[in-house]
């Protein structure tokens, strides 16, 4: 429990009562609805997903009673020796590694060239910002135009175009979802780090520059340090952000084709879980996610803390 | 980077982002697709207005927005009643267990929602039978946890005497709460009802898996069935899709750049917490 000062002296109850209860004991009332809440649509269903996993769960009509036995691993290995699953994640794997990295340095070098004084400051920001708050269903439908064997990408390319074009490729599916999500989630990164370039301190800049260091020296050895902690933020978010992917290998490269090059666990998850009626094998998908995203985002920790 | 190449860099940038959106609306306004480069620019022979028709007559727009604006609508009603009521027990109220109410709200901000889906749909679907309603749409989203926090961070910076002295004349937290703390923090409910906008319109996921009956479905389902089945069959497809995703984008661009510094305030405060 936090006790801060705050509210000192506003209390009424006082005694013995206060000091079990808070001063202001209403304030249970008032977050009660939204405890309510978090239990209802975030624990509960995560311990939910976790006994479905190992259980043989099937959907019945509501309110009959069936036996759901508990049959231990047996949706864990029926998952693991699955190969479409198997290759969501490694597709997974291979979006996080183009997806991340590109995300850190566009959204840090476009923060970075931002943050001096420059003309049509606020137009850079507003036009970097509107993908982020537009719907992924509508931007996919101009990415399909785009991209298509005969849109305006490969038009303007000529010779150079892929064939088989982009989203129907199975070596370039993948890496054309992660270049869109990237597109499309760079505004809110770019203003992450320009939140955490305004922590630097300006003494350090002046303090490289009068050691004679050159422009891309200072951003190296004062901007890159000096947002870690942002790099850090970013890093997870975006990973978290890719594990989730769904609407883009569902609509971009319709259902996750060509022949699964771009499926996801989440798209697996869902064909397996609710479209061919198996909510247990789904539940076991999306534990093994959540402990994958955990082991990564553990790991990315240890190696952003270490360099620090 | 020198200063010129510094705002070429952000020039090629801002065409990146922003020529896709000009380029959804030019293709929604042709007769036939264009794929050229001369495509991209608007030509009188080529231009019409008939992809819109075509898209609502697949889908029904009307229905279809008022589907999405009932979603959404629901959603910030949500927001603004409990959230309010827990950003503000959360920020000026001492009470057991507060600390642990704050770990949950920061903590629920990185655990995927995808993830919950599945027992979510079993819960919802199967053991509510809130399939097909605008109640089962709503319920996971009720409270955006992002806009807590941003109540919060509002009710936080008010001046500790103003409390002080509401509570020795003897009013009701909940009178506080209403009548001295809420008329304070109206910047903070429009940024909370902004940032909870874009959630719930723009959402796909959720409302495809407990939508069957098209009536109900908000526009970014209806058009994404469309875009995955229908759109094959009709006479310009990306012409009619790219109308639907005008229509789509249309209400959550606009706010965006009325609002513009309150969304990028509010982004930046959110990503301080980390």
């Amino acid at each position: 429990m936090t006790r801060d000062t705050r509210g000192r002296g506003g209390g009424r109850g006082g005694g013995e009562l206060a000091t079990v209860l808070g001063k202001q004991p209403i304030g249970t009332a008032f977050v009660t609805p939204y405890v309510v809440f978090l239990a209802a649509v975030f624990a509960y269903p995560l311990v939910f997903a976790v006994y479905m996993s190992f259980h043989d769960y099937f959907f019945a009509a509501p309110g009959v009673v069936v036996d759901r036995p508990f049959v231990g691993f047996d949706n864990y290995a029926a998952v693991l020796s699955d190969p479409a699953v198997r290759r969501s994640f490694a597709n997974i794997g291979i979006f996080l590694l183009i997806n991340v990295p590109l995300t850190v340095v566009l959204s840090l070098l476009l923060a970075y060239a931002l943050n001096a004084a420059i003309r049509w400051r606020t137009f850079f920001r507003v036009s970097y910002y509107v993908p982020y708050v537009t719907a992924s269903v509508a931007v996919v439908g101009v990415w399909l135009f785009l991209f298509n064997s005969n849109g305006l990408v490969n038009t303007v390319l000529g010779p150079l175009a892929p064939d088989p074009s982009w989203l129907v490729n199975s070596n370039l599916a993948m890496p054309t979802v992660a270049i869109y999500v990237t597109w499309k989630q760079l505004g809110f990164f770019i203003l992450l780090y320009l939140a955490a370039l305004q922590n630097v301190s300006k003494d350090l800049y002046e303090a490289a520059s009068m050691d004679g260091a050159s422009r891309l020296k200072s951003f190296w050895n004062v901007t890159v340090p000096g947002v870690r902690p942002a790099t850090t933020l970013v890093v997870l978010l975006a990973t978290v952000t890719g594990a989730n992917l769904f609407t883009e290998p569902y609509l971009l490269t319709g259902g996750g084709g060509p022949d699964g090059a771009s499926a996801s666990p989440v798209l697996i998850m869902y064909q397996r879980g609710i479209e061919q009626g198996n909510p247990d094998i789904g539940s076991a998908i999306g534990v093994l996610l959540v402990l994958g995203v955990l082991t990564l985002a553990l790991i990315q920790r240890r190696l952003l803390d270490r360099e620090s | 980077m020198k200063s010129p190449w510094r705002f070429l860099a952000l020039l090629v940038g801002a065409f990146v982002f922003l020529f896709p959106f000009y380029y959804m609306l030019i293709g929604s306004l042709q007769t036939e697709p264009d794929p050229s480069v001369g495509g991209a620019f608007p030509s009188p022979g080529n231009l019409t207005g008939h992809n819109y028709t075509e898209i609502n007559a697949a889908i029904d727009l009307g229905r279809s927005l008022l589907n999405s604006g009932i979603f959404t609508g629901g959603v910030i009603l949500g927001t603004l009643v409990f959230g309010v009521l827990a950003g503000y027990a959360l920020a000026r109220l001492q009470f057991r267990g507060r600390g642990t109410v704050f770990n949950l709200m920061l903590l629920v901000q990185v655990i995927p929602f995808q993830l919950l889906t599945i027992p979510l749909y079993v819960l919802i679907v199967r053991s509510y039978g809130l399939a097909d309603s605008y109640l089962g749409m709503i319920a996971p989203f009720a409270i955006n946890s992002t806009a807590v926090f941003v109540f919060r961070q509002y009710f936080l910076q008010l001046p500790q005497e103003l409390f002080d002295s509401a509570r020795i004349d003897g009013a009701r937290e909940l009178d506080i709460l209403l009548r001295v703390a809420v008329p304070l923090v109206k910047p903070a409910l429009l940024t909370g009802v902004l940032l909870t906008f874009i959630g719930p319109w723009n959402e796909f996921l959720w409302p495809f898996l407990i939508t069957k009956q098209q009536d109900l479905q908000p526009l970014a389902v209806s058009l994404a069935n469309y875009i995955t089945t229908v759109s094959a069959r009709a006479a310009n497809p990306f012409g009619a899709v790219l109308a639907g995703a005008c229509v789509l984008a249309a209400p959550a661009v606009a706010l965006f750049l009325v609002f513009q510094r309150r969304f990028i305030s509010s982004s930046l405060e959110s990503g301080v917490k980390g």
